[in-house]
């Protein structure tokens, strides 16, 4: 449980936050440009009374959670292949290359060719996740001492102990690191994709609507929804995580 | 089962430069062997051998099929995310890796992290974790580095205790006098 010192801390940081954003809301003036903090709150509140809210903003974290996590798993069984074979490792990483250093959109756009506009967000958070995961603990598997291999042989453990007490164990902190960074990555691009693939429920869609018709007040609540289930995802994961590591 | 592992013509080479070359010799199972050479020798390359973890370049090796080797590494080789009793128990089980542990002394510092022992602790650790897995020869790599002389001592009384074949490699005539009566391979 967070003391009591620690919340009073957040409340007053969040206040901060909150009253740099009233003061430039203010010297603007216009709520088309900026809107203020209580009108963006007001329109939040609204939209969480509506049932389709609440489908839209599912559908969003299903789509760009099954890519999260089919991209974590795909990462970390090429990362074992390519750990294990050069060859592999020769073949594949131009692929990794291409995928890190190209613009996410020109990815969104080729996915809209080839997939359904659902299926867009979901394919582009696990293009975004894979390289990151795949990379991080690939450098992990090699960079596991292979002393310590050695003496789990010599003390007779097999195979998959030795996957089990050593490998897991030693990988773990680079994984779980790798876990927590692409989250956001695949949240960001997957919210992208969907404002330029239009899935019809979904959180891009209410953006770009909001844009369309130049309703600020709802482009500010829709972000600040995507900021507020993005932050919870990473406390879920973080609180996984260090669950995760005790029993490790 | 022979009496004594036979080293044939051994040679071993890394990188071109010849760390062993054609040493022969016969090593008793039974008692105490100490290892001993020049630094550079290869004490170290034949302990590898040994234990199989390194093939001959030529020669042979006989006497050690079916035998499991209980080692002391030179580096203490612990996992750094498990316990004292972890490590030890890691060839073994709870029970003898607490027995082991407690006759090192190390009764108090059973569910600490290596971070958390001394270097001499930590020796002891892989020293308990040798004599825990139970096998039916004895390999110690320079086993008493970092240890003080009681600690040695104690260390010594439980590989002894073990009533197997032990085979030393050491630089040092105390620790090898700890082990009371020794046969002796000397590699040039």
């Amino acid at each position: 449980m967070p003391s009591k010192r620690k919340l009073l801390q957040t409340a007053l940081i969040a206040l901060i936050y909150i009253a740099v954003w009233e003061a430039a809301s203010l010297l603007v003036g216009k709520e088309l440009l900026l809107p203020s903090p209580l009108s963006t709150l007001s329109r939040l509140a609204v939209l969480l009374t509506k049932g389709e809210s609440w489908l839209f903003s599912g559908l969003t974290l299903l789509r760009i959670m099954s890519g999260y996590l089919l991209g974590v798993l795909s990462g970390v069984l090429l990362a074992m292949f390519t750990a294990r074979s050069r060859f592999a490792e020769a073949l594949l990483s131009p692929l990794r290359a291409i995928v890190k250093a190209s613009p996410v959109t020109s990815f969104i756009l080729l996915a809209l060719l080839w997939l359904s506009s659902d299926m867009v967000p979901l394919f582009i958070s696990f293009l975004m996740v894979v390289p990151m995961v795949w990379t991080a603990t690939a450098e992990a598997i090699v960079q596991t001492d292979p002393r310590l291999v050695e003496m789990g042989k010599m003390f007779g453990l097999n195979r998959w102990q030795i996957v089990k007490k050593i490998y897991v164990p030693s990988v773990l902190p680079q994984f779980l690191a790798a876990c927590t960074t692409s989250l956001g990555f695949a949240w960001k691009s997957g919210v992208a994709a969907e404002i330029i693939a239009l899935p019809q429920q979904s959180i891009g869609y209410k953006l770009y609507q909001s844009k369309l018709r130049i309703e600020t007040v709802d482009l500010f609540a829709w972000t600040l929804m995507i900021v507020a289930l993005s932050m919870l995802l990473e406390w879920l994961l973080i609180k996984g995580m260090r669950r995760i590591r005790s029993d490790a | 089962m022979r009496d004594v592992i036979l080293l044939k013509n051994l040679s071993k080479s890394y990188n071109g430069h010849a760390v062993l070359s054609g040493f022969s010799a016969e090593i008793p199972l039974c008692g105490v062997t100490l290892i001993r050479g020049a630094s550079g020798a290869g004490k170290t390359t034949l302990f590898r051998l040994l234990l199989g973890l390194e093939q001959p370049d030529a020669g042979e090796i006989l006497g050690l099929e079916h035998r499991k080797p209980a080692v002391v590494f030179q580096e203490d080789r612990l996992l750094p995310w498990a316990t004292a009793l972890e490590n030890v128990a890691l060839g073994s089980d709870e029970a003898r890796a607490d027995a082991v542990l407690n006759r090192l002394g190390l009764c108090e510092s059973m569910c600490q992290l290596p971070r958390e022992l001394s270097g001499g602790m930590k020796r002891r650790v892989a020293i308990a974790r040798a004599l825990a897995f139970g096998g039916d020869i004895l390999f110690l790599d320079e086993p008493f580095t970092g240890l003080d002389e009681e600690n040695k001592r104690i260390a010594a009384n439980a590989m002894l205790e073990a009533n197997v074949p032990i085979l030393v490699i050491t630089h040092d005539d105390a620790e090898a006098e700890l082990f009371g009566e020794y046969c002796e391979i000397v590699i040039d």
